[in-house]
């Protein structure tokens, strides 16, 4: 059988396969070993580059604004997984049979998600102004003196994360919601008659048999966390004085290689961001037996 | 609480509509208003005459356009034959695949920085468009939709005399309707809304997809009025906001549907 459809198949797999790995050789595979090279290099002037073995690898252990933007890069996510609670609690109340309105609300919540960040960056800019926007505004009615978020050490950063959170609920929402749809109505119904309220299903059915889409969305929001970089250059600017103390390692890694064309320093931040995302990753999948239900 | 979590999550795009329709004076005003004083239609001409969008519009258009396209034909090619044949090496090239879609895009900036470099297209609209042709989460996307249809109809086609790339257009390729949706929807969004890679590539306004056009538009500020700048952002993410409320259940399966593969 095996050797039949060997034959059968013939030169076909090369005509199907071969358009896309021209592509994927040339614009993937060769410039991840490239990236690999140019990590243990030093780059001239004139774009020749020099084999300085560990350098780059050394000067990043001992570069105090590598940690500084891991921390940065921390925060971040940190804030951006407090999203994932809040998805759980609005998906479970969206999806309950007979919501009216379902689809408005669902609206408003999926919007944020597929907004063009540097677009709605430019309005959360005067939003977030310290002098017309809309939050101190607001924090000074009742009483509180709002601080310069855009341009304040630490604030910049919360400014950074309370966006990308908002932007990230509808992702949230739409992974839950197929999980909620995977859930058997009679598990509702059994426990109804067992004399369950709401709030003990939500607890002991709905959660737990979440688990695995939160657990997707957890391994997800590391992941996008530690690309952070469209938020800070469109929301802060690149130029923003604040920018050295809020930057995060994809910034820093954007910054040496186009700005002070450190190519071979950067290619060693981009290892740096590889290996940094494999091991939460690792991380992840490790202690998900701890927490994760799967139905079989 | 639906209700109030709702309106917090469609406020930014609300205030930015009321602002795109308002004066200067009003934008700044201490404390903020929530109804324009005026309204002002005009910031919506003035975009056209103040601010390269016209063109900048056009190249996100091009851009988004020639990503989309081939990456449906390409990467539902190569799912194809990933799926359904036999060949040396495919074990081999499907780990390579695999490798590329966990390292973070920008390890790869750098060499693909130079690549389109010497390839003489920088600041070109093919350049911009260049590595997002290919992609291997789309072609993992196909393999995992054409794996689930059912072998009979392929076999009821070479029964009747199709060759492999018959099979393929005509059968197959019609069959995976929903999966390709899903695709193109995916890229669509990723390729409208990108903004590092363009960023790096295109550095003259005119060849600038809106995304980096609108992040650079800082400079105009002072010069142009920030309603005018409100409606050239409220613009640019128009086209993309319109037809994903138009298509919302489609779009809501095809991301669940590829986050979950």
């Amino acid at each position: 059988m095996k050797r039949q459809s060997l034959t059968r198949d013939g030169w076909w797999p090369v005509l199907f396969v071969a358009p896309l790995f021209a592509g994927v050789v040339v614009f993937y595979l060769w410039p991840l070993t490239q990236s690999l090279y140019y990590s243990f290099t030093e780059w001239g002037v004139f774009g020749s580059s020099t084999w300085t073995g560990l350098d780059n690898y050394v000067r990043l252990v001992g570069d105090a604004a590598v940690y500084r933007a891991i921390i940065n890069t921390l925060v971040y996510t940190g804030i951006l997984l407090v999203g994932i609670p809040i998805a759980v609690a609005f998906a479970a109340l969206l999806n309950r049979p007979g919501l009216r309105y379902a689809m408005v609300y669902r609206t408003c919540f999926f919007l944020p998600y597929i907004a063009m960040p540097t677009a709605i960056s430019m309005v959360w800019r005067i939003i977030y102004n310290n002098d017309f926007g809309v939050i101190n505004a607001a924090l000074g009615v009742v009483g509180i003196e709002g601080p310069a978020w855009i341009s304040t050490e630490w604030f910049s950063l919360v400014a950074v994360a309370i966006m990308g959170l908002w932007m990230s609920i509808g992702f949230n929402m739409i992974i839950l919601s197929a999980g909620l749809k995977g859930i058997p109505p009679e598990l509702y119904e059994a426990t109804a008659i067992d004399g369950a309220n709401h709030w003990r299903q939500f607890r002991s059915i709905t959660v737990p048999l979440l688990t695995p889409s939160i657990f997707f969305l957890s391994v997800m929001t590391f992941i996008a966390g530690f690309q952070l970089f469209d938020l800070l250059y469109a929301l802060l600017g690149p130029a923003n004085p604040v920018m050295p103390k809020t930057q995060s390692l994809v910034f820093l890694y954007y910054d040496a290689a186009f700005s002070s064309n450190e190519k071979g320093y950067a290619s060693a931040i981009g290892i740096l961001i590889l290996l940094i995302i494999g091991l939460f990753t690792l991380v992840q999948f490790r202690l998900q037996r701890r927490w994760v239900h799967y139905v079989d | 609480m639906l209700i109030v979590a709702s309106i917090v999550m469609i406020f930014p795009f609300l205030w930015q509509i009321k602002m795109s329709l308002s004066t200067q004076a009003d934008i700044t005003s201490v404390p903020p208003i929530l109804i324009p004083t005026s309204l002002e239609w005009g910031n919506f001409a003035e975009v056209f005459t103040r601010l390269p969008f016209l063109s900048q519009f056009w190249v996100s258009i091009a851009v988004t356009t020639l990503r989309t396209v081939a990456q449906i034909i390409l990467c539902s090619m190569a799912g194809y034959a990933f799926a359904r044949m036999h060949f040396r090496f495919k074990g081999v090239l499907l780990a390579l695949l695999l490798s590329i879609l966990m390292v973070p895009t920008q390890v790869y900036l750098i060499p693909q920085y130079q690549i389109i470099q010497s390839a003489g297209l920088l600041d070109t609209i093919l350049g911009i468009a260049a590595p997002g042709l290919f992609s291997a989460f789309g072609t993992f996307l196909m393999m995992q939709f054409f794996k689930a249809m059912p072998l009979e109809l392929e076999q009821a086609a070479r029964l009747d005399g199709c060759n492999s790339w018959q099979i393929f257009w005509r059968v197959m390729l019609p069959l995976a309707k929903p999966g390709i949706i899903s695709l193109a929807i995916i890229t669509v969004l990723a390729s409208w809304n990108d903004l590092l890679w363009p960023l790096v590539v295109a550095s003259t306004p005119d060849t600038m997809p809106l995304s980096v056009g609108l992040a650079t538009l800082q400079g105009y500020q002072g010069s142009v009025d920030t309603g005018v700048l409100m409606a050239a952002s409220l613009m640019a993410m128009a086209p993309i906001l319109i037809a994903f409320i138009l298509l919302q259940r489609r779009v809501v399966e095809g991301i669940a549907h590829a986050g979950l593969k």
